[in-house]
């Protein structure tokens, strides 16, 4: 199979503008992806799989991942003009100070395909999307109509984690129910409060059941009091 | 009214047969329980080997795997209930006709079991509609379930006609109808049935 370079080198030369990116896969497995940009991925992934000698025809899995917004501090070295007292006469110094800055860098939503091919035997390729956001801006193109296999489980990340497909032929939620408001695959979920009864409760069940516990009997005593 | 057992014993030796009306009924009730052809998850495949001629359920009377809910007497919650299909099963139990038995079969059934923490799964199913029999195991051995059905048997024969504590189907006053949970933006609503489940005291 030609290497994920001749793969991205192959995108771009039959799909102009594509901005196939590679991300690397820092583990062990090594299992480096195509990252595809939202607006030329249909057209990629047609290529993928109609090109000759690449023939991804397989789709055999695709998942979603979740990346919240990351705060993230660092520390920098600042020089600033300070004011300072040498020998009985005021001097300007410059000086360096060490800063800690933190910035948020934005979440995103990601879906992740593996493709295979069924008549050149070899594969895994991997391709990712990515959302501009986790909010309102959760569109991404559907690849059902090239693989007809990411049907449900395209249902299924928008169920759990909210990524609209564009172009998706039957895009309900496929686990929950309809009229369910929430995903519950998103690391921000808030699941419903039924800590009632546990009677095995430990670690974190237990901190979650003491809570619960610790809200009904404030709720009780307010309703005691009023 | 109870017959002093010699006294039946010997009265069975000379051929006369004494028992009472609550004897035979409950003797005949406890002996046709058909169960509801229905199965959740992986603890069906354990029920379907209970009914099969290794184990053979039908040694007991639950002869019959019905396939409709208005011929069967017991409803085996066999599997993971899930908050999707809970307002199914809560259905099926009220389209069942009195008397009517239930029998919790598995961790998931009777408290969630391994999935009891997840977003989709219902923490037992005794929180909507009255269990008879909750079995442990995941999934319960065949011999669990045939123990859970002896269980509900001795339950059945144990039952007075009459009295404060008559079975549910004698009592004009029981609720024959259970509330039907709906699907809500979080959760189904109700959490629970108050009517049915209230939170158990936990001794340590």
């Amino acid at each position: 199979m030609k290497t994920l370079e001749e793969i991205k080198a192959a995108i771009e030369a039959a799909v102009p503008g594509a901005g196939v990116e590679i991300v690397q896969n820092p583990g062990p497995a090594a299992q480096h992806s195509l990252r595809l940009q939202p607006g030329s991925a249909f057209e990629v992934a047609k290529f993928l799989r109609d090109d000759a000698e690449l023939a991804l025809n397989f789709l055999s899995n695709v998942t979603g991942v979740d990346w919240p917004d990351k705060e993230i501090s660092e520390k920098v070295k600042v020089t600033r003009a300070v004011t300072k007292t040498v020998d009985g006469v005021e001097q300007t110094v410059e000086e360096t100070v060490e800063e800690t800055r933190k910035r948020v860098e934005p979440g995103y939503l990601e879906v992740v395909y593996h493709l295979f091919s069924m008549t050149q035997k070899h594969g895994p390729v991997i391709l990712r999307m990515r959302t501009e956001n986790r909010s309102d801006k959760v569109e991404l193109p559907s690849m059902t109509p090239v693989w007809r296999s990411a049907e449900f489980q395209e249902r299924e990340i928008f169920d759990l984690y909210g990524v609209v497909f564009r172009g998706h032929p039957d895009l309900r939620r496929i686990l929950m129910w309809e009229g369910f408001k929430d995903h519950p695959m998103r690391r921000d979920y808030v699941e419903p409060d039924d800590y009632d009864y546990e009677p095995t409760a430990h670690d974190a069940v237990l901190a979650k059941a003491k809570a619960h516990q610790a809200a009904q009997q404030a709720a009780a005593e307010k309703g005691a009091a009023q | 009214m109870a017959v002093d057992q010699e006294l039946k014993i010997e009265l069975g030796k000379q051929g006369v047969f004494v028992t009472t009306l609550q004897e035979l009924y409950n003797w005949g009730r406890r002996n046709s329980v058909w169960p509801m052809n229905f199965g959740l998850a992986c603890c069906a495949i354990e029920m379907i080997a209970t009914t099969m001629a290794r184990y053979d359920l039908a040694r007991f009377g639950a002869e019959v795997f019905r396939p409709s809910p208005r011929q069967a007497d017991m409803m085996i919650i066999s599997g993971t209930v899930t908050k999707k299909m809970a307002p199914q099963v809560v259905r099926l139990y009220n389209q069942m006709a009195e008397p009517r038995y239930v029998i919790a079969m598995g961790a998931c059934a009777i408290s969630g079991g391994p999935f009891k923490q997840g977003y989709n799964v219902l923490k037992g199913i005794d929180r909507y509609i009255p269990v008879d029999v909750h079995i442990p195991g995941c999934p319960p051995r065949p011999e669990a379930l045939l123990e859970a059905f002896i269980t509900l048997q001795k339950k059945i024969d144990g039952q007075s006609l009459t009295g404060e504590d008559r079975p549910r189907f004698l009592n004009s006053e029981a609720p024959g109808e259970f509330a039907v949970p709906e699907p809500g933006e979080h959760d189904l609503e109700p959490a629970a049935n108050k009517n049915v489940w209230t939170v158990p005291v936990v001794i340590r």
